[in-house]
């Protein structure tokens, strides 16, 4: 850190959110991973006005053809623009990544949340189902959950969900559990604070740090489970369309039509590393334990 | 020891029986039975099917049938192989997915763990960044996407791998061992680089070089044991994450495995065979955990001291 930030630091002292956000800005991947972030989600919103061509539009006479000017992606079989089709497959692939992942984090942070609050006997029964869920083939039971009550978006999301909470219940106990021992929610406790005002001022913004990282970081293993299942046949269903599915079809033609399969692919990877180099630099700036060298 | 492993099988009674019910319960209720997808069947032939499979017996008496047979190491029939049972679909499937799933942990722990202790040596520097930038190419290259590109590029491009089948020609188990091994192998570089760079700061480590040992035996003999813990505590979960892998990994190089026979099952809606494989993987899946864990814990003294005296 040079000269100057330092006598930041001494003269007024830093939050841990500003603190977080000098350590972050100076890591670049993490910046590029959130400018694709935010280029991706604004292109995702605006796709029915911003597609070059419609979402059903076909061309049968053209056929399947490689990038050119008037298609820049080229076009799959039934003469569909790709770039748009990857545009509109992108928004579902996102939509299941941040809904699912908002149902997990509902899930679990309430949970683990009261887990860390009651303690005792609740926290012990609590924490051992997680356990026992932990166990469980989850993957398998979305696979059960699909081929039984059929392929529905809604179903996909709340499935996800319900898998991706475990692991934010965990954190969150874990980082309640410790913070109500710290010697400075003590000190609030002995200055006659509420336990609202404590809750308020203290445990909620020292388990936000963790739990925006492991937001971060589940929203691309949700993206990735939901393209999983698309591409086994299980996930979205057509007229609908998402990056796992696109890589489905991708695949059946690629020998002929390489293109297919590699931009899909490349949207899917992209988005992918995007997120998971800003959950890194996340939790290397959030965590204060590392040092500010 | 072996206390905590006989606690640990015995808490994996109650997660069994949850599972069985479950899935058995999930399956039961699915719209339409498992007969009615096909072509209409005549009334009668349909009322002697459902009791030559049981299902005209009230659900609770289903269950508990089911349930000892499962005790008894039967999972029934299959509804869509007439004549086969499930037990001998899953014996079929499960070498060939095994022998699979092998190889890529080889791939996952040789490659990973190379990666992971070289990056960990020169933190910071190249030698860290381009294993690590790869890792993360390899974890944000799912094996739905790097299986079908290697096939395009290695085998109908160079021709030098054939892009389907389980030893039938030579070679055939490379590319699908890779494709699934990949992912595990960014994970397990990413693990061990974290937990050699935490053993490395240790003082016995500094002790070890303090006293003149070249940096191979500083590495190999002494940080290795502890920094790869928490690569072997991702053994466990590893090994479910590779059944789910065998899914897509099987589909695509189309081997006759566990994992196909699965997908096959859930779009057949063979449901004795998705009940009957489910409760076969928990089982595994049970097993692999208390098994990563128990090594997990004869590897690092402060844990085997915990559970001695948990035990004693």
């Amino acid at each position: 850190m040079s000269n100057n930030e330092t006598s930041i630091v001494l003269e007024k002292g830093i939050s841990l959110w500003e603190d977080a956000w000098i350590k972050l800005r100076k890591n670049r991947m993490a910046l590029i991973g959130l400018g694709l972030l935010v280029f991706l989600c604004v292109v995702s919103l605006l796709t029915p006005w911003i597609a070059p061509y419609g979402y059903e539009e076909q061309n049968l006479l053209l056929g399947a053809t490689p990038p050119s000017a008037a298609h820049l992606l080229g076009t799959d079989i039934f003469g569909r623009d790709m770039l748009t089709r990857i545009m509109w497959g992108g928004r579902v692939s996102l939509m299941v990544g941040f809904i699912a992942t908002a149902v997990a984090l509902a899930i679990g942070v309430i949970y683990g949340a009261v887990a860390g609050f009651v303690g005792g006997r609740v926290d012990m029964v609590m924490m051992r189902l997680v356990d026992i869920l932990y166990a469980l083939p989850f993957m398998i039971f979305i696979i059960l959950l699909m081929v039984v009550f059929g392929r529905n978006l809604l179903l996909l999301f709340f499935a996800i969900g319900a898998v991706e909470w475990l692991t934010m219940a965990r954190i969150v106990r874990g980082q309640v559990m410790s913070l109500r021992k710290q010697e400075f929610v003590e000190a609030a406790h002995s200055l006659g604070l509420s336990q609202w005002i404590i809750i308020r001022r203290h445990i909620i913004p020292n388990t936000l740090g963790p739990v925006i990282v492991y937001t971060t970081l589940t929203i691309p293993s949700v993206m990735l489970l939901e393209a999983f299942l698309s591409f086994l046949g299980l996930g979205i269903q057509p007229p609908q369309s998402s990056w796992g599915l696109l890589i489905n079809y991708g695949v059946e033609t690629m020998e002929e039509y390489p293109w297919l399969l590699i931009f899909p692919g490349i949207a899917l990877s992209l988005t992918l590393f995007a997120l998971n180099f800003l959950g890194d630099g996340l939790r290397d700036a959030l965590d204060p334990r590392t040092s500010k060298d | 020891m072996f206390k905590f492993a006989l606690g640990r099988l015995l808490q994996a009674i109650p997660v069994l029986l949850v599972v069985i019910t479950m899935t058995f319960m999930l399956v039961h209720s699915a719209p339409g039975g498992p007969f009615s997808a096909d072509k209409a069947v005549p009334a009668e032939v349909l009322i002697a099917l459902e009791a030559q499979y049981n299902l005209d017996q009230p659900l609770w008496q289903q269950y508990i049938s089911y349930l000892s047979d499962v005790l008894h190491g039967d999972f029934g029939p299959s509804f869509k192989y007439p004549g086969r049972s499930v037990n001998e679909l899953i014996y079929s499937g499960l070498g060939t997915t095994a022998e699979l799933g092998f190889y890529a942990m080889l791939v996952a722990i040789f490659i990973g763990v190379i990666a992971g202790v070289t990056a960990s040596m020169r933190p910071n520097t190249m030698q860290d960044y381009i294993p690590m930038t790869a890792a993360m190419i390899g974890i944000c290259m799912p094996s739905f996407l790097l299986g079908p590109l290697m096939v395009l590029v290695f085998g109908i491009h160079l021709e030098w791998l054939p892009i389907s089948g389980w030893g039938d020609i030579p070679g055939d188990k490379i590319m699908p061992a890779i494709t699934l091994g990949t992912g595990y192998a960014a994970y397990i570089a990413r693990l061990s680089r974290g937990g050699m760079l935490e053993v490395l700061s240790q003082d016995y480590i500094r002790t070890a070089r303090a006293k003149g040992l070249s940096e191979f035996l500083v590495v190999g003999k002494h940080a290795l044991r502890g920094g790869l813990i928490p690569v072997i505590a991702f053994l466990g979960p590893a090994f479910a994450g590779l059944l789910g892998g065998s899914f897509v990994v099987e589909t695509i190089f189309n081997i006759p495995g566990l994992g196909r026979f699965y997908v096959q099952a859930a779009f057949n809606r063979d449901y004795t065979m998705i009940l009957g494989t489910t409760v076969f993987f928990a089982t595994l899946i049970i097993l692999f955990n208390l098994l990563s864990d128990m090594l997990a814990i004869w590897l690092n003294p402060k844990l085997r001291q915990q559970v001695r005296g948990e035990s004693s």
